[in-house]
């Protein structure tokens, strides 16, 4: 078969350029159809998307990246398999194929036109519409003209306040969405999304001295963003870490009792723990935690909370990618286990109840439990008490990534780093990595400060990269194992 | 497999583009059709398809200034706004760093030997990744699961078209099997490794050999131990300097150099890079190549490209527009856009021909060790994206692999090896072994010496 990529292959009915009532017939069929083909649900993703991009090196605007586009999932269940298809075809007979290919998978064959069987689905539910007021948020955007300016000022302030910058660069991302989700348990919602993140990077360098810096300020359903952003003290705080840390020693390896400084710091629950309590990982059998609601996996001093709630966060959301509301979910309570974040598929598989966390990257993933905005809550310390406690340790003030292994063996770089002596920060340290296991560092964790705080970040894992806040006051591991030179 | 009609979409871009005023523009599409099967204890855990298209289109305003714009929407629609929304990009095109098009771009292209396959069809593949997580498990009681494993297979097109009559159209099918079992021993901490294989078509897998490989490298970590923290000689295996080596690849980048991020700069050619028997190639067109492709995004041919010739940096990756900056030719190394990035496809690393000391070094270490620290065998390294600075040189990088001591070779239980790449590569002592094929190149086994590891307490 040959593809003209005409337009009668792509929309032909002109659906595709806004989701609403209209699409409440083709998709009834459509669910209709996979119902009465003997699947036990059937949910149909539509999505829309409007990226920009813009990168800016030195005085110049070097890259302007827009991109749009359009698609759908469609995954069947039946029994606790499951089918995904994706295609950027949203026609009728686009999505039927789709759904053709999807049942199949599942030894299913969907009926005639001609000749419907009797199905069990009821039809959708009343449209829940998350979206109707966010429509003038794509309109209420920095212009391109607007972005690239701003952008130049965080270049600008960068070579105003660093030195020996090698290479100085900011990036904006503006990410709109509009999805309608449907299912054949009446499932009926739209929403709009919104995220616009941006990053200031240096590279400075000195002779042999080389240090590299870097922050990131994501919100979500903000389009004054980038208006709002201070871009002085964001060029403040990226040239004071990299000049700090440009003629740092490198830490040497050792076993100490670690602070964690709030914000970004959340990283390493995020990717330690967090994970493990998606039920994405009780289906694999890849978390220790699995039979321990209830049980104390962590210390008494450390509350964890995945929501989806506080506003213009990030990882927060009107309704996951599966229609559901998101709640705030307490994960850990004074260290006892007390829920795992799911999705439709690990409702069915692993039996905990959905907590509006099904998330995907795009049509093009089938959506599973992943975090929102996951954070330690504050505990009653000052974050010089943390500090105060430590004879000899070492100080993370700025995270870099991290992963964590199929065995839960965790690994992170730190940014920026100083020792702490008698009590004391002393003297900058780089090249440190923190290494170890969730399940044993966990009842390390013994004081949290009051200042928690949270930033924005993004998650990549099985369905995809999706945009994420961590977060957490300073915090106190007892020991954890620093690799270093 | 549904085949893109490249004439057609010149046509319409032509018309799209006379309508909007642009003279000048060039254009990549893609199309692909993939299946893929996941399963969890003899169950089919998740089956999925995708049929993706895709375009990114390039054009020149009247300054000569270059915007770009992509989308998956291929209606007509879609590609006006495209185009439009290129032509309102190019705007804010850089007057420093303009890509033009390549002088390549219709210079004549290598034969691939690349057979096209009929897709199996997604429950072929679930039975054959049932079967094989059967004979994996079957291995040895400790192995409970493969938490991680998938069946795909994937055709797909690609196109470069441009206004002045270049077109490049590649067609591919391929296929991949992974495994990564998990196994687990009372009182034991969980143990995991695995085992990857590409080949052109899902029937052309040697999943046999992927189920043998997962299996032997699993079970070789059931017995562990902890290693001390100190410094010791390693050797990579070829799969683990192929990583590092990639990651660090912005040594030969041309994009990177002429940015600031790299640790090379202009002058660093002809300058001594590392030992003086090492060489590193990029050869997108070798044969172990699955996958590989005879045109880069701006329709350059690929080529092999000695980029360290004994110890010596000889030549970096390039785009059109990095060659025009360091008058060369374009290398067939670049991706598509306004500011068009530059990567490398597929290393070649072994000794320089003629070179002596590659295997001197063995020699002596293997002198010098007895009742040493031990040699620590490094077989794959993980979270490279977190803990390598490319722009530093730095890195610091979890690692599987075996410490041997006293004729025995022992499981390391967690660690991490640090070190600075312009230094390693400066203390390889030798390779060992025949260079073998991967995924991401060719390479022997490699010994370093003096690397940082820390150990897990």
């Amino acid at each position: 078969m040959v593809v003209t990529l005409s337009p009668s292959s792509a929309s032909p009915s002109g659906l595709a350029d806004h989701f609403d009532q209209a699409w409440r017939s083709p998709l009834e069929s459509l669910l209709g159809l996979g119902s009465a083909a003997g699947a036990d649900l059937v949910e149909v993703f539509l999505e829309r998307t409007d990226h920009l991009g813009v990168l800016a090196e030195q005085e110049r605007i070097t890259s302007v990246s827009p991109a749009f586009g359009t698609g759908a999932g469609i995954r069947v269940f039946r029994g606790e398999r499951d089918g995904f298809v994706s295609t950027n075809d949203l026609s009728e007979a686009g999505l039927r194929r789709a759904l053709e290919q999807a049942l199949g998978m599942l030894g299913l064959a969907a009926p005639s036109l001609a000749n419907p069987a009797p199905s069990g689905f009821n039809g959708l539910a009343t449209l829940r519409d998350f979206g109707a007021s966010k429509a003038p948020w794509l309109g209420a955007c920095p212009s391109l003209a607007e972005a690239t300016t701003r952008l130049l000022e965080g270049t600008d302030q960068l070579e105003r306040q660093g030195a020996h910058l090698q290479a100085r660069r900011g990036s904006y991302a503006r990410d709109w969405q509009e999805v309608l989700v449907a299912a054949s348990d009446g499932t009926f919602a739209r929403d709009i999304r919104l995220h616009q993140s941006l990053g200031l990077t240096v590279l400075a360098a000195d002779g042999e001295h080389r240090a590299s810096a870097g922050r990131r300020y994501g919100s979500s359903g903000r389009p004054e963003h980038l208006a709002q952003w201070d871009v002085e003290a964001s060029a403040q705080e990226v040239c004071s870490s990299a000049g700090t840390m440009l003629y740092s020693d490198y830490v040497e390896a050792c076993q100490v009792p670690v602070v964690l400084a709030n914000r970004f710091g959340g990283v390493i629950f995020h990717e330690a723990c967090g994970h493990l309590l998606e039920t994405t990982q009780v289906e694999r059998g890849t978390t220790p935690f699995a039979d321990q609601v209830g049980e104390l996996i962590a210390h008494e001093a450390v509350t964890a909370i995945d929501e989806g709630l506080s506003d213009g966060a990030f990882g927060s959301l009107s309704m996951d990618d599966e229609g559901m509301e998101p709640q705030r979910t307490v994960l850990i309570e004074n260290g006892v286990l007390r829920r795992f974040l799911s999705d439709r598929a690990g409702e069915r598989r692993t039996g905990h109840e959905r907590t509006g966390s099904g998330r995907r990257q795009s049509h093009a993933f089938a959506a599973a439990s992943r975090m929102r905005n996951t954070y330690i809550a504050a505990g009653p310390h000052s974050p010089a008490e943390l500090i105060a406690s430590v004879e000899k340790g070492l100080y993370c003030k700025a995270m870099g990534g991290g992963s964590v292994g199929p065995t839960g063996q965790f690994n992170f770089a730190v940014e920026e780093g100083y020792l702490i002596e008698d009590g004391q920060l002393t003297k900058p340290v780089k090249g440190a990595t923190l290494i170890g296991e969730a399940k044993e560092v966990m009842p390390r964790i013994s004081m949290c400060a009051n200042d928690l705080e949270l930033a924005a970040g993004f998650c990549g894992s099985v369905s995809g990269s999706i945009f994420v806040t961590v977060g957490q006051p300073h915090i106190k591991v007892d020991s954890i194992t620093v690799g270093g030179r | 497999m549904d085949k893109l009609d490249a004439p057609a979409l010149r046509s319409r871009i032509e018309t799209f583009a006379q309508a909007q005023a642009i003279g000048r523009w060039d254009l990549g599409a893609a199309s692909s059709n993939d299946s893929s099967v996941q399963v969890d204890r003899g169950e089919a855990k998740q089956m999925k398809a995708a049929q993706r298209s895709s375009i990114t289109v390039r054009v020149w305003n009247g300054e000569g200034l270059v915007g770009i714009t992509s989308t998956s929407d291929l209606s007509d629609r879609g590609l006006q706004k495209a185009l439009a929304g290129a032509q309102d990009a190019s705007a804010f095109g850089n007057p420093d760093d303009c890509p033009a098009f390549s002088p390549l771009a219709t210079a004549p292209l290598q034969v691939l030997e690349q057979p096209l396959h009929e897709p199996r069809g997604i429950l072929e593949l679930l039975t054959s990744l049932k079967d094989a997580e059967r004979q994996l498990l079957d291995r040895h009681p400790a192995l409970t699961t493969v938490p991680y494993n998938g069946l795909a297979e994937r055709s797909s097109e690609r196109i470069y078209l441009n206004s002045e009559g270049a077109c490049r159209q590649q067609q591919l099918t391929t296929a991949s099997v992974y495994l990564y079992a998990r196994a687990e021993q009372a009182g034991r901490k969980p143990r995991s490794a695995g085992a990857v294989r590409l080949a052109y078509g899902a029937s052309d897998l040697d999943i046999a050999g992927c189920v043998g490989e997962a299996a032997e490298r699993t079970i070789a970590h059931l017995d562990y131990a902890p290693i001390p923290t100190g410094h010791y000689t390693c050797v990579f295996s070829p799969e683990a300097f192929l990583d590092l080596i990639g990651a660090f690849s912005s040594l030969f980048n041309a994009r990177a150099v002429l940015d600031g991020v790299s640790l090379s700069s202009r002058n660093s050619l002809g300058q001594s890079l590392a030992v003086p028997f090492l060489s590193i190639a990029d050869n997108g067109l070798h044969p172990g190549n699955i996958g590989a492709s005879n045109f880069d995004g701006e329709g350059t041919p690929t080529r092999r490209l000695s980029l360290v010739e004994g110890g010596v940096l000889q030549n970096f990756l390039h785009s059109e527009a990095t060659a025009r900056a360091f008058g060369v030719a374009p290398t067939g190394h670049a991706g598509l856009g306004a500011k068009v990035s530059v990567g490398p496809d597929w290393f070649e690393i072994g000794a320089t021909p003629g070179a002596t000391g590659a295997t001197l070094g063995l020699d002596r270490l293997a002198a010098s060790r007895q009742g040493g620290p031990g040699l620590v065998l490094i077989d794959s390294l993980s979270a490279l994206h977190a803990g390598v600075k490319a722009s530093q040189g730095s890195f610091s990088l979890p690692f599987d692999g075996w410490l041997l001591k006293g004729g025995e070779a022992r499981s390391i239980e967690a660690a991490t090896v640090a070190g600075d790449i312009r230094s390693l590569l400066n203390a390889i002592v030798g390779f060992e072994g025949e260079a073998k094929v991967t995924p991401d190149g060719l390479c022997p086994h490699v010994w370093v010496e003096g690397l940082s590891i820390t150990g897990e307490a």
